[in-house]
């Protein structure tokens, strides 16, 4: 690959899907690349990025596709889903109590397993929640895992790490050495194909949003803006939840922490805050927020 | 340091046990049956045993029923580590008095995963 070549990828990938990738990522991008050069019939990744220039359409959502990072399982980091145990959804089971209606919006859902870990760990609610119209959305870049997701069959190896076995008794069924999970949890997610780079705002506004683990491929000024731009998804006592190695400290003040519940976020409804003051946001990036 | 009690007739599966949980900072006991790992619990009770459901001698489950009904046999967190990956068994195993389920194979992320569930780790 030439220095042109992974220039060229560098940029497609962070206009594309804000991936950020620093100089010294060719190894990763070799890993990725070659093989699906290969699949496509072709030597290398200067042949795959030739085609690419060429308007190879499919081949280039292929591109991102490959780049993007599915690492996901079952209640992943445990504490945020002992949050929402203990304190978020208890919380809004009392101020929804009139319109009994739950929305929560999981971005970058991955291979499924985080919004059905939050699907089971609604349904252990049980009759707290019985006759609430809860959604949970699921949203993700990459058609292809959201194809796995709604299928939502899992291996041994992937119901294994996280999910306590009780609950894989409970809701998963055995099809020799996969796990499928019951029609009642799977129709409790629904998904759609979503690029976090762009408008995000017909999807409504949310009690709860996961965003987790996904904006740490980001740069600073693509993590303001979408912060800014969730801020606006989330009801005023809603909360947002983000990945353990994850923080707005430094980046954005249209949240603050959630007190006591590390990884946890509220929206920041001081004046300031709301008007979208958001450190180091780019013009561009301001003015997609804006037209909203 | 906490002890765990791998216990498991094959010594491959007992070594790469060993490995992986001296590495989460446990100090390991090996047996190679129930009747054996019965033993090492009225000598000292571990924190945890990792345990085999197929074995000489003893199996699995009948020295989970035995440990169970030990003075003291109930605190021990127990994970089977087993070939045993259907339903039927998982829930015999719960029944029993099991806190967790491995089904094999098995790597170090799986075996952090459930000790973590059970609060070992």
């Amino acid at each position: 690959m030439t220095p042109f070549d992974y220039e060229y990828l560098r940029r497609l990938l962070k206009e594309r899907s804000g991936l950020d990738l620093s100089a010294d990522k060719q190894y990763l991008v070799e890993s990725r690349l070659v093989p699906l050069a290969r699949k496509s019939g072709l030597p290398g990744i200067p042949e795959l990025v030739q085609k690419m220039k060429s308007g190879a359409d499919a081949l280039t959502a292929e591109v991102v596709e490959a780049m993007t990072t599915n690492e996901t399982f079952f209640f992943r980091d445990k504490i945020p889903f002992d949050h929402m145990k203990e304190t978020v959804i208890p919380a809004l089971v009392q101020a929804r109590a009139a319109r009994r209606s739950l929305r929560i919006w999981c971005a970058a859902s991955s291979t499924g397993q985080e919004p059905y870990s939050i699907a089971m760990c609604l349904k252990e609610f049980g009759s707290a929640l019985a006759g609430w119209r809860t959604e949970i959305v699921a949203t993700d870049l990459s058609q292809a895992v959201l194809e796995k997701s709604k299928a939502g069959i899992f291996s041994q190896f992937e119901v294994q790490r996280g999910l306590p076995i009780q609950m894989l008794v409970k809701y998963f069924t055995q099809t020799g050495e996969l796990w499928q999970l019951n029609a009642e949890i799977r129709a409790m997610v629904q998904h759609r194909q979503l690029n976090l780079l762009q408008d995000f705002s017909h999807l409504g506004t949310f009690d709860v949003i996961f965003c987790r683990n996904v904006l740490i491929y980001f740069d600073q000024d693509t993590k303001a803006n979408i912060f800014y731009r969730l801020s606006r998804m989330l009801e005023p006592d809603g909360v947002l939840a983000l990945g353990a190695a994850e923080s707005v400290v430094g980046i954005t003040n249209t949240f603050k922490p959630y007190p006591e519940r590390r990884g946890l976020y509220r929206p920041n409804t001081a004046p300031a805050a709301r008007a979208g003051v958001t450190i180091m946001a780019p013009p561009a990036l301001r003015a997609v927020a804006s037209a909203r | 340091m906490r002890t765990c009690l791998v216990v498991d007739d094959s010594s491959v599966i007992r070594k790469v046990a060993r490995r992986i949980l001296e590495g989460l900072d446990f100090q390991i006991v090996e047996a190679e049956d129930g009747e054996k790992a019965l033993e090492v619990c009225k000598r000292a009770m571990p924190e945890a045993v990792l345990l085999d459901w197929n074995m000489p001698v003893m199996d699995g489950y009948e020295f989970l029923g035995n440990l169970r009904r030990m003075p003291g046999g109930d605190a021990p967190k127990v994970v089977f580590c087993t070939t045993e990956n259907d339903v039927a068994h998982i829930a015999r195993a719960l029944h029993a008095g099991a806190n967790e389920y491995i089904m094999k194979p098995f790597d170090k992320d799986i075996v952090t995963a459930k000790f973590q569930e059970v609060g070992l780790i």
